[in-house]
């Protein structure tokens, strides 16, 4: 079963490292992956998608607990979270295709972000089902590259994890 | 100008409360070496770099203090490696300083350098690669921190050669922060209440007791549990010495050379209370039959090593010493007459035997070590055939008297551990058991031994094999020894007198007694070469993977 997996981790070098050799080591398999710089500065926050059991992802969450640079670890709840993912294709264009593709974009929401003779890049983000449903979609007409960001997720209401971190770092 | 990096870092040493470090210098800590003599810090000059980290770990396990230990870029650094993983499964509280090649050569493959914080990330409790002067300080303090506090572990601090020669500005913090890194030490009051419900409904509990109660001092608190709910106890091997061996209350070791008892008890008892234990393979047999008839308790400060291996019925998340001393104040005194009984009859029906006829007998050897020393000796392993002997024989009395790489099981530790042991406690005797194989993966460092005038006891059981895997292949592989008969073995009483040392040739049990109180008696390192029958086996034995009730031998 899959679980989203959401870490802040302080931002040293070497940290993406350290998780990921864990996962390695450990023989968790990793789905995604996705790291970038939360409001807070120093404080980077990582979506890690899983394949696992309720206890191998408990295991995942105490091991990850464990690395020193690790601040809080969080296991999304499936229903009550939102993810996203950003989606670029580069796709075969040719004049007997486009318009067809070009709907398909805008029923998606999806937009075109290159355009040349033969090819066009499209951008889209939604969820993992949307974009696998779009994928689908325009894969006959040709896909040239394609290239996801792995999801981000957070989980709806009121209660935050970067903030939780923020007020550890202000004890300072 | 200020203090220079390798200036903060032997202060930082000095504040720390280090007063001795082991080590063997190398171009890129040329800096740190030259700086080590502002300080009254003993440094402990070794004969290869892995003998540096096993004599920090064997200082370290005894005196209860973080251990350190110093090496040179690439090779030097490498080198700890081992100790380091040694360290690291058996919780260790080790500092580890490796020069690195200066900043501007870094991730150019230049001389000696290794990339050693991506090496050991997976064997050390954290690392550090310094890459700002102005970051030493607080990184040490660090370092420091959260190698001791917690599950202790090895902390590796790697310094380039230009940061340890530059002036440093900044000053150590008063406190660390981290906000990733909080251990947990008081247990859940509720959970605590749990296992006193469960103590009391229980009729047959069984105490499992591990490395984490001996590291937290846990001991009397252990023991008096035990006694006040007459509960029996067996602990695992870094456990030993935790329980006086003659308790009567005492199991001995479970596992795959454990007494026939404690295996079975595991197998009969309804509740079972681990404490600082992580259920590792060579104490659980194939899991799924461990015991089978008990709800378990776990207490421990890893909260990762809760459910790691077996299903947990009441898990505890803590500082042992703290979870027993709330515990106490909610037990009720107890008597189990029945259990007890049952206990006492697997005891006499199934005692640890093994027959003295024949060639000269390793486990006879510990025996008679065991009355002589009355267990008082601090008693240091390789791994291998003697290993479990001296589990087996000896009778531990204290804690930390019993040092041995349980979980990595690093043949070559023994001897350099015996030499960090005996330095940071000089009046005690510690006693060295070893085998041919392991004495030989580290025996370089019995010029550090004898430099030192460390008065080592070294107990050699040569049977001319490696012989835990000679037992294995005569017991798995049909009799066919591949690769474990020691030819060219040297003559070991030679090679300890070459290194200024005595030693001494036993081959029959007459011999045993008079040569172990002649070296007890004698000053200075001896080693005891006892030729020991070539082909005994340790008995019983559970072989790996198998439940706890299917036993070879022993009977």
């Amino acid at each position: 079963m899959k679980h989203t997996i959401v870490a802040t981790v302080v931002n040293h070098p070497g940290v993406l490292a350290r998780v990921a050799g864990l996962f390695g080591r450990r023989g968790f398999n990793i789905e995604s992956i996705a790291v970038g710089v939360t409001e807070v500065q120093d404080i980077s926050r990582m979506t890690i998608v899983v394949d696992a059991d309720e206890a191998m992802c408990e295991q995942i969450t105490k091991q990850l607990n464990k690395l020193i640079d690790v601040i809080r670890v969080r296991t999304l709840p499936e229903t009550d979270s939102v993810a996203r993912e950003l989606l670029l294709v580069k796709v075969a264009v040719d004049p007997r295709n486009r318009s067809e593709i070009l709907e398909t974009v805008s029923i998606f929401r999806a937009s075109i972000i290159d355009v040349s003779r033969t090819s066009m890049i499209i951008e889209m983000t939604g969820d993992e089902d949307k974009i696998n449903a779009f994928v689908n979609l325009i894969r006959p007409h040709g896909i040239k590259e394609l290239a996801r960001t792995g999801k981000i997720a957070m989980a709806r209401g009121e209660r935050a994890i970067a903030a939780d971190a923020e007020e550890c770092l202000r004890a300072v | 100008m200020g203090r220079t990096g390798a200036q903060v870092l032997v202060d930082t040493l000095v504040e720390e409360g280090v007063e001795v470090v082991f080590g063997f210098p190398g171009g890129s800590v040329l800096g740190i070496y030259d700086a080590l003599p502002r300080a009254a810090i003993k440094h402990v000059l070794v004969r290869h770099e892995q003998g540096a980290v096993h004599a920090a770990d064997g200082y370290a396990r005894v005196t209860g203090k973080t251990g350190v230990c110093i090496a040179t870029s690439g090779p030097g650094a490498t080198n700890l490696v081992t100790g380091l993983a040694t360290a690291y499964m058996d919780s260790v509280p080790l500092v580890a300083i490796t020069g690195q090649t200066s900043r501007r050569l870094l991730g150019r493959d230049s001389f000696q350098e290794a990339d050693i914080t991506g090496i050991t990330m997976p064997i050390t409790k954290h690392n550090y690669l310094v890459k700002n002067p102005d970051d030493l300080p607080r990184v040490l303090k660090e370092a420091f921190h959260i190698a001791s506090t917690g599950r202790p572990g090895p902390v590796l601090v790697d310094v380039p050669k230009d940061v340890a020669a530059l002036e440093v500005r900044a000053s150590t913090p008063r406190e660390v922060f981290l906000p990733g890194y909080k251990p947990v030490y008081e247990g859940h009051p509720v959970q605590i209440g749990e296992i006193a419900k469960a103590i009391r409904s229980s009729r047959r509990p069984l105490m499992l007791v591990g490395g984490g109660v001996i590291r937290s001092g846990a001991s009397v608190e252990a023991l008096r549990l035990a006694e006040r709910c007459e509960i029996p106890v067996s602990t695992t091997l870094m456990g030993l010495g935790a329980i006086p061996s003659d308790h009567p209350l005492y199991l001995g070791m479970p596992g795959m050379h454990g007494t026939a008892y404690a295996n079975t008890a595991l197998g009969e008892c309804d509740l079972l209370i681990g404490l600082g234990v992580r259920f590792d393979d060579r104490v659980t047999g194939k899991i799924d039959c461990f015991a089978a008839n008990a709800r378990i308790i776990h207490v421990d400060i890893d909260p990762a090593e809760i459910g790691k291996n077996v299903r947990v019925d009441i898990p505890v998340v803590g500082d042992v010493k703290n979870v027993l001393s709330r515990l106490l104040g909610l037990v009720t005194p107890a008597q189990r007459p029945e259990w007890i009984q049952r206990i006492e009859c697997m005891k006499r029906s199934r005692p640890l035997t093994y027959s003295r006829k024949g060639l000269l007998k390793p486990q006879y050897i510990i025996e008679e070590l065991g009355r002589l020393t009355r267990g008082e000796a601090v008693i240091v392993t390789d791994v291998g055939q003697h290993q479990m002997w001296t589990a087996q024989y000896y009778p531990f009395r204290h804690p930390r008297s019993f040092l041995s790489s349980g979980g990595l099981g690093t043949m070559g530790y023994g001897l350099p551990a015996a030499i960090g042991a005996q330095v940071g406690l000089p009046d005690k005797q510690v006693v060295l058991v070893t085998g041919d194989g392991s004495f030989q993966m580290n025996v370089q460092e019995l010029a550090t031994a004898v430099s030192l005038g460390v008065p080592v006891k070294v107990v050699l059981m040569n049977n001319g094999y490696l012989g835990m895997v000679r037992q294995w292949q005569e017991l798995f592989c049909n009799g066919r020894y591949v690769a474990t008969k020691l030819e060219g073995n040297p003559d070991f009483v030679k090679l300890a007198e070459a290194y200024g040392a005595t030693g001494i040739k036993v081959t029959d049990e007459a011999g045993v007694r008079p040569a172990l109180e002649h070296a007890l008696e004698t000053e200075g390192l001896v080693l005891l070469d006892f030729r020991v029958a070539p082909e005994e086996n340790v008995f019983p034995l559970v072989p790996a993977e198998q439940p706890l009730s299917n036993m070879i031998g022993g009977d």
